[in-house]
């Protein structure tokens, strides 16, 4: 299978003129995965997972689908949002880690509703409504530089790490990471959550505050950062992608937070506007299916949905899909939350 | 309808009752879907309107107008409930503070208590609640309208599942219902069956009234139809006893014109007078006998009608009979060959009997040939007694064995002899009264055996 990067000319080809509409959002990457035999329909993807990740998993699809061609759109999932919100664009699945806009979604009306076997046997906590469906749980870690902590020791919950931090506010100015919550729609997700978990939060941002933390867009860039040294903490960072990362360096791990662990999900959906709802529903499948968890887990690096692993640990608070997450994308929540947050970080 | 246009009262009845029976299963299907309806949506309805007062209670003023600080819970409890989609907005002078703006208001605002109401929103129906709270902006007091709405599948869901549960109560009611009525009619149309039964029952000479317990409303049919029996017996008894009397009133004078005609046959002196005389006494032999069968025939129904059986000695009346037609049997001399069981006892009316033995010998005598042979047998197998009288006259044609039990019916080849055609008719007649059976077959070797069971 190959993925090819330059686009443009194979969208025309593939798709005719008269369906290659220009939406306004902003992608990051697109890739066409070309159906092994005659290509009978095309599969459009939008999502915020990583190229790197999904190549896998779409691998495998076309293994039992090879007549499908897969054309992979990547966006930030705030992107993501406008493209369907405002743009209506015209995709057959929607994949994003961002539970509250996937929820915003649903919950507005842009997801058509999905059933089959295979998904009404899906756990009630992962899926929603008959339209959104979790395919992962990936836990928001704190990540530590063994070098950059050198004599003081792993923090093994957040009032120790607040201990640490307020007791070595030189060692560690400026060397601590965590989302910009004003452009990381992850990073929003994971703070109001967090705020919902427990006070320590805001005294957390206070500490983190006060050492004039590094802000970031994204996961992947804390991970770089903390490998190259630039920063000894990098909290709230997802999980999966820093495992897969960190496995090859001895200098960065994760830290086991025993007071709480926030799991996100990641969902997908089929938009109102695909008019390929069956095809799509053999995508959802395919993520859904229990049979393909293992997959997901070695080859994708993704974990996949387990229930077991969720009940097992008091500490872990997967969060759970509802109208619920609707209530921090609220306007004036959303403007107080920022702002409070926005106070206790940006400290002069 | 075919089945109106039957009259059977069974089945009238019977379809009144499923009348009913449908007409109560539809109501209670409507009733415990009303209800159950009514108190899914109240149910609905109070989680939407703690909602909103939990929306409502975060109202605070701010310094550019009214802030809102919305409860986790005010959205999870509603997706405790189901799967619905949730939409909410904040409304105050105549703009949106925050939430969905096409969200639609109610008709009535400025209402302190949740006001519930239905509407479309997004291509879809929703339940929503407002309710109204006065918040103090800048020592101005501000009216912030809550809206909280839902879409309703839980709902729909809750309901189709009720209207399914009420649809089962109402079909079971209608069978249990179903099968009560049609055992409550069977009770009920049961008497007149074995009203009718115990009519149908009856031998063809039984006209005694009903006494069988019935009841009240039936009480004036069974009570008519008794009426109508007895008018019936008097009629056929009043028939009876005048042909009785008019056959013993013809029989007296008969007697005298066959003296009288038998001393003229003497005193004749032209054989020609001689064959006339000989043919009046012909004659008046056959008025008499038929008088006498006439007699003996209303005699027999009218004992029948009053049949009283008792024990008697059949062996020594068939003796008695015999005796009695051995002079008969002498003038044609013909022999009366007898093989009598003896001291068998009977149970039955004696003269009754009496009467079919003297007619089925007498008939035997009078059809046979002179000189013949006669066998008289009288034998018990078991319960049942068998009298058999055998001759070796013309015998019967086979076709007409059945007809000859008939009043008045002869056999073809029988115009020579004297006789009314009432004798078998009697003896059938008496075998029936003592549930016997009478059987008249034809002889090998010419004549006839005729048979009494009693």
């Amino acid at each position: 299978m190959r993925v090819i990067a330059a686009l443009t000319v194979l969208c025309v080809m593939t798709w005719g003129f008269t369906s290659a509409r220009v939406y306004g959002f902003e992608k990051e990457s697109e890739a066409v995965f070309e159906a092994a035999d005659n290509q009978r329909e095309i599969l459009s993807i939008l999502s915020n997972t990583d190229l790197d990740h999904i190549e896998p998993l779409i691998n495998a699809y076309q293994r039992q689908h090879p007549g499908t061609t897969v054309l992979y759109t990547v966006a930030s999932s705030l992107e993501l949002f406008r493209a369907i919100h405002d743009e209506a664009a015209d995709y057959d699945v929607v994949i994003s880690s961002a539970m509250d806009l996937q929820m915003k979604l649903v919950n507005d009306g842009f997801a058509q509703q999905h059933r089959s076997a295979v998904v009404d046997n899906l756990p009630v906590w992962s899926k929603w409504g008959n339209s959104l469906f979790a395919f992962t749980q990936e836990p928001a870690v704190l990540l530590v530089s063994r070098k950059g902590l050198g004599e003081l020791s792993i923090p093994e919950n957040r009032n120790e790490l607040i201990a640490l931090l307020r007791d070595n506010p030189e060692k560690f100015k400026g060397r601590v990471g965590t989302y910009d919550i004003r452009t990381s729609g992850a990073g929003y997700l994971f703070a109001t959550q967090d705020s919902r978990q427990s006070d320590a939060f805001w005294r957390l941002a206070e500490v983190i505050g006060s050492t004039s933390p590094r802000l970031y867009c994204c996961s992947s860039d804390m991970i770089e950062a903390l490998k190259s040294g630039e920063i000894v903490f990098a909290y709230n960072v997802v999980g999966s992608y820093a495992s897969a990362v960190l496995e090859k360096s001895d200098d960065g791990t994760i830290a086991p937070l025993t007071d709480y662990q926030i799991f996100m999900l990641r969902t997908a959906f089929i938009p109102r506007t695909s008019a390929k709802a069956s095809l799509a529903g053999t995508f959802i499948d395919f993520l859904a299916d229990a049979a393909n968890r293992e997959l997901i887990g070695e080859k994708v690096g993704l974990p996949p949905v387990d229930g077991h692993a969720l009940q097992k640990h008091q500490h872990f608070r997967p969060i759970s899909l509802g109208p619920g997450l609707l209530v921090f994308l609220d306007r004036i929540k959303r403007e107080r939350f920022i702002s409070e947050w926005a106070d206790a970080i940006l400290q002069p | 309808m075919w089945w109106f246009s039957n009259n059977s009262l069974g089945r009238r009845l019977l379809l009144q009752l499923l009348l009913v029976a449908a007409v109560l299963s539809a109501l209670l299907y409507l009733a415990v879907r009303s209800v159950a309806n009514q108190a899914a949506i109240a149910a609905h309805d109070n989680i939407l309107g703690a909602s909103a007062t939990a929306i409502a209670e975060q109202l605070s003023a701010g310094e550019d107008g009214v802030l809102v600080d919305i409860p986790y819970s005010a959205f999870s409890m509603l997706g405790s409930i189901s799967e619905d989609r949730v939409f909410y907005r904040l409304y105050s002078d105549n703009q949106t503070i925050t939430g969905y703006e096409q969200l639609p208001l109610p008709r009535a605002m400025h209402t302190a208590t949740p006001f519930y109401y239905n509407a479309e929103f997004r291509d879809a129906a929703v339940r929503a609640v407002a309710l109204t709270r006065a918040i103090t902006v800048a020592d101005a007091p501000v009216q912030v309208t809550v809206v909280v709405a839902q879409t309703r599948t839980g709902h729909d869901v809750i309901t189709s599942k009720v209207t399914n549960t009420a649809a089962g109560l109402g079909v079971a009611f209608f069978i249990v219902a179903g099968f009560l009525s049609w055992l409550a009619t069977r009770s009920t149309v049961k008497p007149l069956h074995v009203v009718a039964g115990a009519i149908g029952r009856r031998g063809a000479h039984d006209l005694r009234a009903l006494k069988s317990p019935i009841p009240s409303e039936l009480k004036p049919l069974v009570d008519a139809l008794n009426g109508f029996i007895a008018r019936l017996r008097e009629a056929l008894h009043r028939n009876e006893t005048f042909l009785a009397e008019a056959a013993h009133h013809v029989r007296t004078p008969l007697a005298t014109v066959r003296t009288q005609a038998e001393i003229a046959l003497r005193q004749a002196e032209t054989p020609a007078s001689r064959k006339t005389l000989r043919s009046v006494i012909r004659a008046v032999d056959e008025s008499s006998r038929s008088a006498t069968q006439l007699l003996d025939h209303a005699m027999i129904t009218y004992r029948a009608d009053q049949f009283a059986g008792e024990q008697f000695d059949l062996s020594a009346l068939l003796y008695e009979v015999i005796q009695g037609l051995s002079a008969t049997a002498d003038l044609k001399d013909i022999e009366l060959i007898t093989d009598i069981a003896e001291g068998l006892i009977c149970a039955g009316d004696r003269v009754l009997i009496e009467c079919a033995l003297h007619n089925l010998i007498d008939n035997a005598i009078k059809y046979s040939a002179d000189e013949g042979e006669v066998e008289i047998k009288l034998e018990s197998t078991g319960e049942v007694i068998v009298f058999c009288v055998c001759d070796r006259g013309r015998g019967i044609q086979a076709s007409a064995a059945g007809a000859l039990t008939e009043r008045f019916i002869r056999g073809a080849n029988v115009a020579d002899v004297v006789g009314s055609g009432l004798g078998l008719t009697i003896v059938e007649h008496v075998a029936s009264v003592h549930n016997g059976s009478f059987t008249l077959t034809a002889r090998r070797g010419g004549g006839a055996c005729a048979s009494l069971q009693l």
